[in-house]
């Protein structure tokens, strides 16, 4: 039995990747809900995509998902970046009018 | 291999198209230097030319590139009333006033109007996981950028922020939750995903969870309360025309994608029923849970209307509870439901599209978005001011307009479906948004102008659009029956 636990460490199984994956979910979650630095925020949806893209590849090499979900992660990689420049793009714009990025200051709209 | 790869090209003209006009536009936007909408004629050749292969593929019903695609009848219905949203958004474009300081990057605005498109029609017919996140990321991406189009104000700037922290966050728990589900299910297409759960699947809290998450992707496209609160600030931030293109054809798209994801996936062929719709995943009632977020979206949409100044908050908050009225068909899932949501579809999109049209031409004539700045303009615009009393008529479900039928129609599939506490919730919310539209009808009629007020008139090819939009929706509320056998037609997906 405590072979079993010791080897269950060694070899690190699908159970393994999935809450390495759903820990950075978390994390990412809670630097969008807790940070007001836009840039912290971003860096958390960041997370939160990269989370995900542990979740295919793990499942790509321990069940019959195979290349898929590969596939699947380049795709996410690429999408994450699309998504990072447009979004820095945008807070740059809002830095230049705003003289801030602070998300509690940057409230015209509202109601 | 290479016989299907070509035949699928083949069925996937007009998304080629699409591609095709973008590019086109970006060398364009190179060389011509002129100060009119050079740009935004070539879009709308692109866009008649993907209306035409589209209509080209009535009839047809077959799953293209693998799998990846499904070119169906309903894929078909959406794209066209996709494109037709477009058509009249590139019109609108020619016709706007905030705008028009941004002439030298105009071709820049079209081109991501292209690729918002090219994302929407992916959307509706995309039958696998990957290549509806894949749309979907196209769609919002492009819309980030469309909703902070005019740099210099300070409105929109701020809001295309809010929206790309919203939806960033949100399409990051989706693709969670993707992830998730090809996890259990071991597929990435949903047809052997459905063969997969209907099989039985052991991890079924792992499953619901993922599908929860693919919930909250799909709700924050759609704006369906709790995920709604993106909607109003980016509606009011962004440039009219991308406000009614976020109200109209995004959420077409989103609905399209919703529709097809769940029923394809989520169903029990051996067992079609009414009931036996939600029966391929077990622990929650899913039913019930998309009925309540329907329930507090015309709730929360109709009552947060009532006080609201600005119109297009005041049309954010009414497409959220109008998003609550179409999910309604979705929580039934039968074929009657789906007729109805598609009915529903094709009207809002005439009396929506009007509604934010009147509201651009009043912002570029009147220079004013608040309601209460709207007194007397009945008498200095009484053209604009009736139509939109009309639209607002229709949006509310007073016959005789489009409105009325689609209301009917919904209500009359959620009622033999027995929702009952449903569409009293409807009825009531209903009536509620009768007093925040009439309030802007009260304020432009029963008020008389200053004095010194000019009369505002408008030209003759505003007027062309205006009563493009306005005759379809009073003709819709009298004479709907070959609506109704499109619709009726358009309803087989495959798989479902």
């Amino acid at each position: 039995m405590e072979l079993m636990s010791i080897q269950s460490f060694a070899e690190p199984g699908l159970i393994h990747f999935l809450i390495v994956s759903a820990i950075l979910f978390s994390l990412g979650i809670m630097a969008v809900l807790s940070r007001r630095n836009t840039i912290m925020v971003l860096m958390g949806v960041e997370l939160i995509l990269n989370s995900a893209n542990i979740n295919f590849i793990a499942f790509s090499r321990f069940t019959e998902l195979s290349l898929h979900g590969h596939m699947i992660g380049l795709f996410v990689i690429i999408i994450a970046a699309a998504e990072a420049a447009v979004a820095l793009a945008i807070v740059l714009n809002v830095y230049n009018k705003f003289k801030t990025i602070n998300l509690d200051e940057i409230s015209l709209l509202k109601g | 291999m290479v016989e299907h790869t070509l035949h699928s090209i083949g069925q996937f003209l007009p998304e080629i198209v699409i591609v095709s006009t973008l590019c086109v536009i970006i060398v364009a936007d190179l060389f011509i230097k002129s100060e009119r909408h050079t740009t935004g004629w070539i879009m709308l050749g692109g866009l008649l030319l993907a209306g035409y292969f589209t209509i080209m593929q009535i009839g047809r019903s077959e799953a293209v590139f693998y799998d990846m695609v499904a070119v169906d009848p309903f894929a078909v219905f959406f794209k066209s009333i996709l494109i037709l949203a477009g058509i009249f958004i590139v019109f609108f474009s020619m016709k706007s006033l905030e705008l028009e300081s941004y002439k030298p990057r105009i071709g820049e605005y079209y081109m991501l109007i292209a690729g918002m498109m090219l994302g929407m029609m992916m959307m509706v017919g995309s039958a696998n996981l990957l290549l509806m996140f894949l749309a979907l990321e196209l769609t919002s991406i492009c819309s980030y950028v469309l909703v902070g189009f005019t740099k210099s104000s300070l409105r929109s700037s701020e809001s295309s922020m809010k929206y790309i922290i919203y939806g960033a966050v949100s399409s990051g728990i989706m693709l969670y939750g993707i992830s998730l589900l090809i996890g259990v299910t071991s597929s990435t297409d949903i047809y052997t995903i459905n063969e997969a759960l209907i099989a039985g699947v052991e991890q079924t809290l792992i499953l619901n969870i993922s599908v929860l998450m693919i919930i909250v992707g799909l709700g924050f496209k759609i704006a369906i309360v709790p995920f709604h609160f993106w909607a109003p600030d980016v509606y009011e931030g962004a440039p009219v025309t991308i406000a009614a293109l976020l109200a109209v054809a995004s959420k077409i798209a989103a609905f399209g994608m919703i529709i097809r994801f769940f029923s394809v996936t989520f169903i029990d062929s051996a067992g079609v029923s009414a009931s036996g719709v939600w029966t391929a995943i077990e622990g929650i009632h899913w039913d019930l849970l998309l009925g309540g977020m329907a329930a507090l979206a015309m709730i929360v949409g109709n009552l947060t209307a009532l006080r609201q100044d600005n119109i297009k908050r005041m049309l954010a908050y009414s497409s959220i509870a109008h998003a609550g009225y179409i999910l309604m068909g979705l929580v039934i899932l039968t074929s009657e439901g789906l007729t109805a949501i598609m009915i529903y579809l094709f009207i809002y999109l005439f009396m929506n599209l009007g509604a934010f049209y009147v509201a651009m031409l009043f912002l570029n004539k009147a220079g004013t978005e608040s309601i209460e700045e709207y007194k007397g303009l009945g008498f200095r615009a009484p053209l604009a001011a009736i139509a939109l009393t009309i639209f607002l008529v229709s949006l509310t479900g007073i016959p005789p307009t489009g409105g009325l039928i689609a209301k009917l129609y919904i209500f009359g599939a959620a009622i033999s479906a027995g929702w009952i506490w449903l569409v009293v919730i409807a009825g009531i919310t209903t009536v509620i948004s009768l007093f925040y539209y009439i309030r802007v009808v009260r304020n432009m009629f029963f008020y008389k102008p200053d004095e010194n007020a000019p009369e505002i008139s408008f030209d003759l090819t505003s007027k062309l659009i205006l009563f493009a939009l306005l005759i379809p929706t009073l003709f819709l509320g009298i004479y709907f029956a070959p609506l109704l056998e499109i619709a009726k037609s358009s309803i087989s997906i495959i798989g479902f």
